[in-house]
C-alpha cells in the first residue's frame, strides 16, 4: 500500500506548493483563507468532474482529447501567472510607494488576486483527477482492502499538504519587505515550469516537434524518482530529459517575465510620482 | 538605451513562444499499437524504427485506469479503463527505453526497441 501512499504523495505535492507559495504572496490580505479555500474547493470539484468524464474524454480527438484538455489547462494557467507575474507585481509596487508616501498600510482595501485564485484552482485541478481516477481505480481493482486503499490515499495527501504547509511557514518567516521578492521569483519559476510541461504536452500530442533525443540525461546524477527529483520537478519544473523546446519554453517565460517586469517598473514609478 | 534593448529582448521572447506554439509537420508517423491486459503491457517489447517520431496507440483493456510512464521516453499518460489514448514519442536514437504502468508497476513493464 505504500506505494499507493507514494503516487498520491507525488500528484499532491505540485498543487500543494503552489497553494503555499501564493497563501504566502497573498499574506496580509484580508479573507485570503476564504478565497484561498474556494480556489481549492474549486479545483477538487472540477478534478472529480474530469476523472468521471476521463473515459469519454480519452477518446476524443483520436486518443488526444487528455492532452487537449492539460494543454487547455496548462495555457490558461501560464496565461494568468504570466499575467500576475508581469502586471500585478508591477502595480503592486507601484501601489506600494503610493501607500509609503501616504503612510498607509500597502495592503489597505486591496481585494485578493483573483487571477491566483483561478491558478490555484487548475492547478489542483490538474493533480487532483489525475489522484482520482488513480485512488478510484485502486478501490474498483481487485485485491486492495478499500480501507487500505483510502488510508494510504489520505497519508499521500497529507504528506503533500504537509511540505505545502512547510514552504508556506518557510516563506512567512521571511521579513515582510523581502517576502514578495520571494514569492514573485518563485512564482517565475512556477510560470516556467508550467511552459515546458506545456511544450512536452505539445509533443507528445504531436503538435511540436521535438529534436532528436534530449538535451541532456542527468537522471544518474538526480533521478526524477528521487525525493529531491520530484521536490525539485514540483518547485523548479526540474526535468532529467528536457527536449529542447521545452528549455527553450523555460528561458522564454523567465526572459518574458525579467524584461516585463522592468518594462513596467520605471512607468509605476513616474505614475507614483505623479 | 535599457528600454529600448529590453523591449527587444521582450519582442525575441514573444516570438519564440509564437514559434513554439505553431504547428508541426503533419506527416504520417508509423503506428504502434500497445494493450495492456491483466496488469501487463503485451507486447511487451515494442521494436520501432529509430530517428523517426512514432504514433503510440495504447488500449488499455483492463477495468481500472492505468498510466503509461517512461522517464527515458519523458512521457506519461493516463489510459481510463477500456479506454484507447494516444501518444507521439521519439524521434529516437537507437536503443532500450523502458516504461511502466505506474499503477501496477510491479507487474507492467515494458520497453520500446529503437533500431
Amino acid at each position: 500500500m505504500f506505494a499507493t501512499a507514494l503516487i498520491v504523495f507525488r500528484e499532491s505535492l505540485e498543487a500543494a506548493l503552489f497553494v503555499g507559495i501564493v497563501a504566502a504572496a497573498a499574506r496580509d490580505l484580508p479573507g485570503r483563507f476564504r478565497w484561498l479555500v474556494g480556489g481549492v474547493g474549486a479545483g477538487v470539484l472540477g478534478a472529480a468532474l474530469l476523472a468521471l468524464l476521463a473515459q469519454h474524454l480519452s477518446g476524443w480527438l483520436d486518443g488526444f482529447g487528455q492532452d487537449a484538455v492539460n494543454i487547455g489547462v496548462l495555457s490558461l494557467a501560464l496565461a494568468l501567472l504570466l499575467w500576475h507575474c508581469i502586471w500585478v507585481s508591477a502595480h503592486a509596487r507601484e501601489m506600494a510607494v503610493d501607500a509609503r508616501r501616504l503612510g498607509h498600510s500597502v495592503q489597505q482595501g486591496e481585494h485578493p488576486p483573483r487571477a491566483l485564485l483561478v491558478v490555484v484552482a487548475l492547478a489542483v485541478l490538474r493533480e487532483g483527477a489525475e489522484t482520482v481516477l488513480f485512488v478510484s481505480g485502486s478501490l474498483g481493482g481487485s485485491g486492495a482492502h478499500p480501507a487500505a486503499v483510502l488510508l494510504s490515499g489520505a497519508l499521500g495527501l497529507g504528506a503533500g499538504a504537509l511540505v505545502g504547509l512547510g514552504i508556506y511557514l518557510g516563506l512567512s518567516r521571511i521579513p515582510a519587505r523581502h517576502v514578495f521578492s520571494a514569492t514573485n521569483a518563485l512564482m517565475a519559476l512556477l510560470a516556467a515550469s508550467l511552459a515546458s510541461q506545456l511544450a512536452r504536452a505539445m509533443t507528445q500530442a504531436g503538435l511540436v516537434d521535438s529534436g532528436i533525443g534530449p538535451l541532456w540525461d542527468s537522471s544518474r546524477w538526480l533521478s526524477p524518482d528521487s525525493a529531491l527529483g520530484t521536490l525539485l520537478h514540483a518547485l523548479v519544473g526540474y526535468d532529467a530529459r528536457p527536449s529542447a523546446v521545452q528549455l527553450a519554453s523555460y528561458l522564454a517565460v523567465l526572459a518574458l517575465i525579467t524584461v516585463g517586469t522592468r518594462l513596467l517598473r520605471p512607468a509605476a514609478r513616474t505614475a507614483a510620482a505623479a | 538605451m535599457l528600454e529600448r534593448s529590453s523591449r527587444a529582448a521582450f519582442a525575441a521572447a514573444l516570438a519564440l513562444l509564437a514559434a513554439l506554439a505553431g504547428g508541426a509537420a503533419l506527416a504520417a508517423d508509423p503506428e504502434v499499437l500497445l494493450v495492456i491486459r491483466n496488469h501487463r503491457f503485451e507486447p511487451a517489447e515494442l521494436k520501432v524504427p529509430a530517428g523517426q517520431r512514432i504514433k503510440l496507440v495504447v488500449h488499455n483493456q483492463d477495468a481500472t485506469p492505468e498510466e503509461f510512464e517512461s522517464h527515458s521516453l519523458n512521457r506519461e499518460k493516463i489510459i481510463p479503463g477500456g479506454a484507447r489514448a494516444t501518444l507521439y514519442i521519439g524521434p529516437l536514437k537507437p536503443g532500450r527505453y523502458a516504461f511502466v504502468g505506474e499503477y501496477n508497476e510491479a507487474t507492467a513493464k515494458g520497453a520500446v526497441v529503437a533500431e
